[in-house]
């Protein structure tokens, strides 16, 4: 099978789905001429146009306003917010408007609106442009969260975000943009909600999503040469949640360690850990463990920030210390 | 401007439908039939009448926690807006979003709102997808003073204005927001003159005067329709009851009753009544006729709120996502 960038695969994904649907655009910061920030991807713009890759001011709460009022309008609007940071200055479009608006007007008004934004960290950008805010959203009924770590599951999921008739914030991570993995020609489409189990083993579950999942894959290996062998979960979504994968590997491993890059205190892996305490309590040997960002904003300086968020030499203590117990 | 004696009569029948249904509202509340928070839109008929007049049934609006002037100025059935406001199954939104959330998305109402100014992107994102689809639609999207010194204003009328989009802002300055005097909020005593700062048209109103309301929106709905942009329209008129229904006393610690007297003698209804009765158009007796059909129809809502069940408390898990 041929391979493609991450960053290939989200234009792949948009540019098929704008051929496929015209009501399909984009909307946000320098997203035409200029490609995208941390990325240069300015083919869509080539193809389709100022009407349909529109670049906006800088004004993000317009910019999830306008994408939201378009959608419930009969348009299919993918908004690019550039860093999930930014997304603060837009959390009233989201949170009180986007994700409420079908509920609270009785159930039956379609938003089929897509928030493209990215996570971020590892590249020295400081406070207030590394960072995993997906927790703020899962937190919010209503907003479908996706969050992909490979090529292939970013042109399906994206694919499937825009085909989708809700909210979806879709988080591409700007560390992934130029790995490359494998992706097939024809079309395909992933569902949300189906987790992907990237390595079976006996001894721990670690469920990851995002870049965490390669940094997860490579200790798996070098806990392998020490006889260790820890099963790996990639979410994919996290809401909507695939349960199901998660306690079945728990029934088969007993031991659970969730990591994200986002900071550990009301992250999304106490979710996950609740849940599996409460759902698969029986099955546990050992307590869950969480391994995310130290608490603290990422700092710049990367003897700082590499101190900050988890690696693979800190996922294989953690998981030591766990299989120690 | 010539305007026919059947269209005036609606002006006025609209006008009044709002006064009674919310005159209503007040009784209702004060016997606690409606739960939640009502915001009276009493002293303010005319704006939201004026300005519906001016556009039509495929055109969109976006309106406020002030909205049900609005939802009736566009159409809206004034049975589902009880039903909703009794909280009951029948109503708009099945009784999950109540007063500051009913729309209706057949009629173009893209919904009240509770947050202030919110609705003024998701205005502007209707009228560019009105410009994508080719059609001629536009947007109303009204907001009030209060709105004016948020971030989604600018931002919504600097882009509107740079993609000459065909929106009517049609800002409602009805003089406080809760208790804040517009005067007390920004330095500038008109808000229309905003206008200048994104280069689009602009211009103040009497809103207590539903003809000059409906000319002004007439114009800025022609000059939308024909690609020139959207306009901003300063409505200066006045909200009789408070904030809230059931502030009481508090309203004095803002304004006293002189003021409030002052702008009741102005009021747009019993002003435009006298108008058409001075021009023949509207005697006594058609008045009372008037009238009666809306009390008529009030009660209708009012029934047919108080026999619709109320919804099933599992209800509460559906409706979220598109399944």
């Amino acid at each position: 099978m041929r391979e493609i960038t991450y960053a290939d695969a989200l234009t792949e994904a948009l540019a098929e789905e704008m051929r496929r649907d015209e009501r399909v655009f984009i909307i946000g910061e320098d997203v035409g001429r200029f490609g995208m920030v941390y990325v240069s991807r300015p083919q869509l713009w080539e193809k389709f146009g100022d009407e349909r890759v529109r670049d906006a001011p800088i004004s993000e709460n317009a910019i999830v306003g306008f994408a939201l009022g378009a959608a419930i309008t009969g348009m299919r609007p993918v908004a690019d917010i550039m860093f999930c940071d930014l997304m603060a200055l837009a959390m009233d479009q989201l949170v009180n408007q986007a994700a409420k608006i079908r509920y609270m007007f009785g159930g039956e008004i379609k938003v089929p609106l897509v928030i493209n934004t990215s996570l971020g960290g590892l590249r020295s950008a400081a406070a207030q442009h590394s960072q995993h805010l997906e927790a703020w959203f899962t937190h919010v009924p209503g907003l479908k969260v996706i969050v992909p770590s490979t090529p292939y599951d970013v042109k399906g999921m994206l694919k499937s975000s825009i085909r989708d008739d809700g909210p979806v914030i879709f988080c591409e991570h700007q560390q992934l943009m130029h790995t490359r993995g494998p992706v097939p020609e024809e079309e395909y489409l992933i569902p949300f909600g189906k987790a992907d189990i990237k390595r079976e083993g006996k001894d721990l579950t670690v469920v990851s999503y995002s870049l965490m999942v390669h940094r997860v894959l490579r200790a798996a290996e070098e806990l392998e040469r020490e006889g260790i062998h820890i099963e790996v979960i990639d979410l994919r979504s996290l809401n909507p949640l695939d349960k199901k994968t998660i306690l079945e590997s728990v029934e088969k491993t007993g031991r659970l360690l969730i990591v994200h890059q986002a900071c550990t205190t009301g992250g999304f892996g106490a979710e996950i850990a609740a849940t599996v305490s409460r759902e698969g309590f029986e099955f546990l040997i050992s307590p869950i463990h969480r391994l995310g960002a130290r608490d603290v904003p990422v700092p710049f300086s990367p003897e700082l920030e590499n101190f900050v968020i988890p690696n693979e030499r800190r996922i294989v203590e953690e998981v030591l210390s766990i299989v120690s117990e | 401007m010539k305007l026919k004696r059947e269209f005036k009569t609606r002006l006025y029948r609209t006008m009044l439908r709002i006064r009674r249904f919310e005159e209503k509202l007040i009784k209702l509340k004060a016997v606690g039939l409606i739960p939640g928070v009502l915001h009276l839109y009493i002293g303010e008929e005319a704006t939201a009448t004026g300005t519906c007049a001016a556009i039509r049934q495929d055109d969109y609006i976006t309106s406020t926690h002030r909205g049900h002037g609005h939802c009736i100025a566009k159409g809206g059935d004034i049975s589902r807006m009880m039903a909703e406001l009794y909280g009951r199954s029948s109503g708009y939104c099945r009784g999950k979003g109540g007063s500051m959330h009913i729309a209706d998305m057949s009629l173009g109402i893209l919904g009240a709102n509770g947050i202030v100014s919110a609705g003024m992107p998701i205005a502007g994102g209707a009228a560019l997808s009105i410009r994508i689809r080719g059609t001629d639609q536009v947007v109303a999207c009204f907001f009030g003073d209060g709105a004016v010194n948020q971030g989604a204003f600018h931002e919504s009328l600097n882009l509107a204005a740079l993609w000459k989009l065909p929106v009517i802002y049609v800002c409602e300055n009805n003089q406080y927001a809760i208790s804040t005097a517009q005067s007390r909020s920004a330095s500038i005593r008109d808000i229309y003159v905003r206008k200048d700062a994104y280069g689009m048209h602009g211009c103040m109103v009497d809103g207590n005067d539903v003809l000059a309301v409906y000319e002004a929106a007439e114009q800025a709905v022609e000059r939308a329709r024909n690609g020139e942009g959207p306009t901003l329209m300063e409505c200066k008129t006045y909200r009789w009851r408070g904030h809230y229904e059931g502030e009481a006393d508090r309203t004095y610690t803002y304004r006293t009753d002189e003021e409030i007297e002052e702008w009741m003698r102005r009021c747009p209804i019993e002003r435009f009544r006298r108008k058409l009765s001075q021009e023949g158009i509207l005697g006594k007796e058609d008045c009372e006729k008037i009238e009666d059909e809306i009390q008529r129809e009030i009660e209708e809502a009012i029934q047919f709120a108080e026999s619709s069940p109320f919804p099933a408390p599992e209800e509460a898990l559906t409706g979220l996502y598109v399944e």
